[in-house]
C-alpha cells in the first residue's frame, strides 16, 4: 500500500492503538492536518503548544499509556520545550511530533525553522529528524517503544514538510530491534535474595515509594509486601497514591515538605528500601545526614539513578514490577516460618506515634478560609474518587499533604520540574481519557494564569474539568521564602491586579463561583462539581499561610519547621 | 582526580558526538579529549574519550554515557591494561644553527618531519602520552609556534600481554 508521509504517519499512530492527540496546526504540518479527518485518530485543538504537550502528558499519566501530541516547526516546537523538560523529569511517556521546513530549507533560516532536535536533545529519552520516507515507520515505531519501556520518557520526532509529502510503499514492523538500546528489566537473583536478607535482619526497615511505581504498575506488589512484612511506606510526591494513603503503614510524603512522621523514619530507619525514587534534593535535605543509621537498598530502572544522590549499599537495577515481584515471591515462601508483623511491632508503633504526636495538621479559622481546609473538603467530597492535578507552589503541596490518594494515576502533578501551568492542561488530557471521572485542578491564582486560554478548548470539546484556585494574591511559595529566609522582602511575589476569574470563565462560556466566606466552600464546590461543565471555583484564601511541615533547603530532615 | 580512557562505541548516526558531548556539557563533567572515527563494522564508530574526575563522577559518566540510546558499548579502559597512542602535530622555531639539535630529538623519539621550511620544523609523533609530554618539553625551549592534537585513541590489549 503507497501512502503519503502524512498518511504514513496517521497510519502508524492508529496501529499504536492512539486513540487522540493534542496539537495546533501550522505551515510545516498542515499536510497532516489535511489527513486527519480520513484518520480514526482524535485530533483536540488547543489554544497554545505547552497546552498541548502538558495535556499529552496528562493523558499519559491517567492511563499509563502513550500520550500522544502534533505540532509546527519553529515557534510550535519551542513552545513544547516546558512540557517536554517536565515529562522528561518525571519519567512520563510522550510522543512528540514536531513539523520541520522542507529538507532542502534545513540549516538555511528558513522561516519557522529551528533546530529542534538539538534543542531537546537534553530533555528527551531521544529524538529523531526523519530524513527519508523509507526511515518514517520505523522511526515511528522506535519512537513509541521507547517511550514506554524501560525507564519511560518523552521522544520527539521532528517531521520535514517534503517527507510528509513524499509518497512510499508502507510497512510497519511488528516489532523494534534496537542492537544499541536493551535496558535493564529482570532484577538479578542473588541481588534479590541479598535484600530478603537484609529484610529478615532487619528491625527498622522503611519503604521509600517513588513515581516509578506507579509508572511500571507495581502498586499492587508494593501494598502486598508492606502489609504482609508490617513495613511502613513513605512516599515522595511523584509516588502518591502508589500506596493507599488512608493505609495505617503510611507516613505520608518525605522531604522538605513531608510529614514528621515520615522524616523522623528514615531517620530512625535501620533500612530504608527505595523503589522507583531518585533521591531528589527535596526528598533528601542535606544529603550527609539523610538515613544515617540505614542500610540502603535501591531498586531503579534506571542504572544513573543508582549512587547519583546518595551512597547505595545494595543496588538492584530492574523494573520496579519485576523486581517487587520477586521480592514479593521470595518473602511468600517465608509467611510461614517469620512472624513479620510481630518483628516490626515496636518500630511501627514508634512511626505512628510520630503521626499522632505531630500531624499533619494547620491553625483553623472561621473568620478566612484556609486553603487546607478547602483540600480536605475537596477530599471529602469526593470521597477520593477523583483525579487530581495540581499547578505549582504552595497549591501543589496542600493537595499533596491533605488529600489522600487511594489508587496510583490519581495525581497528576509536576514534580521534578515544578511547571507552573501543569496542572489545568495535564487535567484537560486525563478529562478526554475519562469523560465520566471528576477531574480536578487544585491552582493557584499565579499558575492558573500561565495556561489559562486553555479554558476555551475544555469548553468546546465538553471537557468538564473543575479548577478550583487557592487564591492568596500571591505567588505563594516564593513569599513563603521571602517571609522565612528573605526578610519579609516580598519582592514581585504579590498578585494585587487580577483577573476576575468567574468573569473569565463565563467569557469562555465555562461557569464560575467565587467564595469568600469559610460557610460557603463546601455547598459551592458541592454543587460546581456537580456541573457537567467546565467550572472555575475561585476561592479566597488566608493570604499569608505556610506550607508546614518545613525543611529549609540544604538542612536534615529532623531540622523541621512545624506549624 | 584521575583521567579515565573511555572507548564508547556508538551508532553512527546524524547528531550521535552532539548527544555524547552535550551529556559531558550538560551535567559539568569535563572532556580532557575526544576522538570519534568509524569502525569496520557498518553503522558503528568508535569514540576514545578521555574524562577527569573522582570514581563517583567517572560511574556517573560511564552509566550516562551507556543510557544513551545510540551507545552500544561503553569501556573504561583505565581498568584494563590497554594501548592508547595520540598523534601530534607541532610546528617549532628552527633556525639554521638548532636545527640539527632538533632534529636529533626528532630521530631520538621516532618522529617524522612532515614539513620544512627556512625557519620552521613541523614534526609528526604518535605516542602515549608520557612520549608526548616529554617531546613536547624537549621542544619548548626552541619556541613551538602551533600544536594539533589529535586525543587519546585506545584499544584493550589483546591477551592481557606487555608489549
Amino acid at each position: 500500500m503507497k501512502l503519503t508521509g502524512a498518511q504514513m504517519l496517521l497510519k502508524c499512530l492508529e496501529m499504536e492503538g492512539v486513540e487522540v492527540m493534542f496539537g495546533f496546526p501550522g505551515g510545516a504540518v498542515i499536510d497532516i492536518y489535511d489527513e486527519i479527518p480520513n484518520s480514526t485518530v482524535e485530533h483536540i485543538l488547543v489554544r497554545h503548544e505547552q497546552g498541548a504537550i502538558h495535556a499529552a502528558d496528562g493523558y499519559a499519566r491517567a492511563t499509563g499509556r502513550v500520550g500522544v501530541c502534533l505540532v509546527t516547526s519553529g515557534p510550535g516546537a519551542t513552545n513544547t520545550v516546558t512540557g517536554i523538560a517536565t515529562a522528561y523529569m518525571d519519567s512520563i511517556p510522550v510522543v512528540i511530533f514536531t513539523g520541520q521546513v522542507p529538507r532542502a530549507l534545513i540549516g538555511n533560516d528558513a522561516f519557522q525553522e529551528v533546530d529542534i532536535v538539538g534543542i531537546t536533545r537534553s530533555c528527551t529519552k531521544h529524538n529523531y529528524l526523519v530524513q527519508d520516507i523509507e526511515d518514517l515507520a520505523v522511526t515511528i515505531k522506535q519512537a513509541f517503544y521507547l517511550a514506554r519501556s524501560g525507564r519511560p520518557g518523552p521522544v520527539l520526532v521532528d517531521l520535514p514538510k517534503d517527507v510528509m509529502q513524499q509518497v512510499a510503499e508502507f510497512r510497519y514492523p511488528e516489532s523494534v530491534q534496537m542492537r544499541s538500546y536493551n535496558p535493564t528489566c529482570k532484577p538479578h537473583v542473588g541481588q534479590v535474595r541479598k535484600v530478603m536478607k537484609l529484610l529478615r535482619k532487619a528491625k527498622k526497615p522503611l519503604i521509600y515509594s517513588g513515581g516509578g511505581v506507579i509508572t511500571s504498575g507495581s502498586h499492587a506488589d508494593l501494598t502486598w509486601l508492606a502489609r504482609n512484612l508490617c513495613i511502613p511506606v513513605t512516599s515522595t510526591l511523584m509516588g502518591l497514591g502508589a500506596f493507599p494513603g488512608d493505609d495505617p503503614l503510611f507516613l505520608g510524603m518525605l522531604g522538605m515538605h513531608g510529614t514528621f512522621a515520615a522524616n523522623m523514619a528514615v531517620n530512625n530507619c535501620d533500612l530504608l528500601l527505595a523503589v522507583g525514587a531518585r533521591f531528589d534534593d527535596r526528598v533528601t535535605g542535606k544529603v550527609d545526614t539523610f538515613a544515617p543509621n540505614a542500610t540502603i537498598v535501591h531498586i531503579d530502572v534506571d542504572p544513573t539513578s543508582i549512587q547519583k544522590n546518595v551512597s547505595v549499599h545494595v543496588p538492584l537495577v530492574a523494573d520496579c514490577k519485576a523486581a517487587l515481584a520477586a521480592l514479593r515471591a521470595e518473602s511468600e515462601a517465608s509467611l510461614d516460618d517469620i512472624d513479620w508483623c510481630a518483628d516490626h511491632r515496636e518500630w511501627v508503633g514508634q512511626v505512628q506515634d510520630w503521626g499522632r504526636e505531630h500531624p499533619l495538621t494547620y491553625k483553623d479559622d472561621d473568620a478566612v478560609i484556609k486553603p487546607q481546609f478547602v483540600v480536605e473538603k475537596i477530599y471529602e467530597i469526593t470521597k477520593g474518587d477523583a483525579i487530581i492535578a495540581t499547578e505549582v507552589g504552595q497549591n501543589q503541596m496542600w493537595a499533596a499533604q491533605f488529600y489522600k490518594y487511594t489508587r496510583p494515576n490519581t495525581l497528576l502533578t509536576s514534580g521534578g520540574l515544578g511547571t507552573m501551568g501543569y496542572g489545568f492542561p495535564a487535567a484537560m488530557g486525563a478529562q478526554r481519557a475519562f469523560p465520566g471521572k471528576l477531574v480536578i485542578d487544585i491552582a493557584g491564582d499565579g499558575s492558573i494564569q500561565m495556561c489559562i486560554q486553555e479554558m476555551m478548548t475544555v469548553v468546546c470539546n465538553r471537557l468538564p474539568v473543575k479548577i478550583v484556585i487557592l487564591n492568596n494574591g500571591y505567588l505563594g511559595m516564593v513569599r513563603q521564602w521571602q517571609e522565612l529566609f528573605y526578610r519579609k522582602n516580598y519582592c514581585e511575589t504579590c498578585l494585587d491586579a487580577q483577573p476576575d476569574f468567574v468573569k473569565l470563565a463565563e467569557a469562555y462560556g465555562a461557569a464560575g463561583f467565587r467564595v469568600t466566606e469559610k460557610k460557603d466552600v463546601e455547598s459551592t464546590l458541592r454543587e460546581a462539581f456537580a456541573l457537567d461543565k467546565p467550572v472555575i471555583v475561585d476561592i479566597r484564601v488566608a493570604r499569608e499561610e505556610n506550607v508546614y511541615p518545613m525543611v529549609p533547603a540544604g538542612a536534615s530532615l529532623t531540622e523541621m519547621l512545624l506549624v | 582526580m584521575n583521567k579515565h580512557t573511555l572507548s564508547v562505541m556508538v551508532e553512527n548516526e546524524p547528531g550521535v558526538l552532539s548527544r555524547v558531548s552535550g551529556l559531558f556539557s550538560g551535567r559539568g563533567f569535563n572532556i580532557y579529549s575526544l576522538n570519534v572515527a568509524p569502525t569496520l563494522e557498518k553503522g558503528v564508530s568508535l569514540m576514545t574519550i578521555v574524562a577527569e574526575g573522582d570514581d563517583q563522577i567517572i560511574e556517573q559518566i560511564v552509566k550516562q554515557l551507556r543510557k544513551l540510546v545510540p551507545t552500544i558499548k561503553v569501556k573504561d579502559l583505565t581498568e584494563v591494561k590497554s594501548v592508547e597512542r595520540e598523534m601530534v602535530l607541532i610546528k617549532v622555531n628552527a633556525e639554521d644553527s638548532k636545527r640539527a639539535e632538533i632534529l636529533r630529538i626528532v630521530d631520538i623519539f621516532r618522529c617524522k618531519v612532515v614539513d620544512v621550511s627556512t625557519d620552521e620544523l613541523t614534526i609528526e609523533v604518535t605516542g602515549d602520552q608520557g612520549k608526548i609530554g616529554a617531546l613536547i618539553n624537549l621542544l619548548g625551549r626552541f619556541g613551538i609556534k602551533e600544536i594539533a592534537r589529535t586525543g587519546n585513541v585506545a584499544m584493550q590489549r589483546s591477551m592481557q600481554m606487555d608489549l
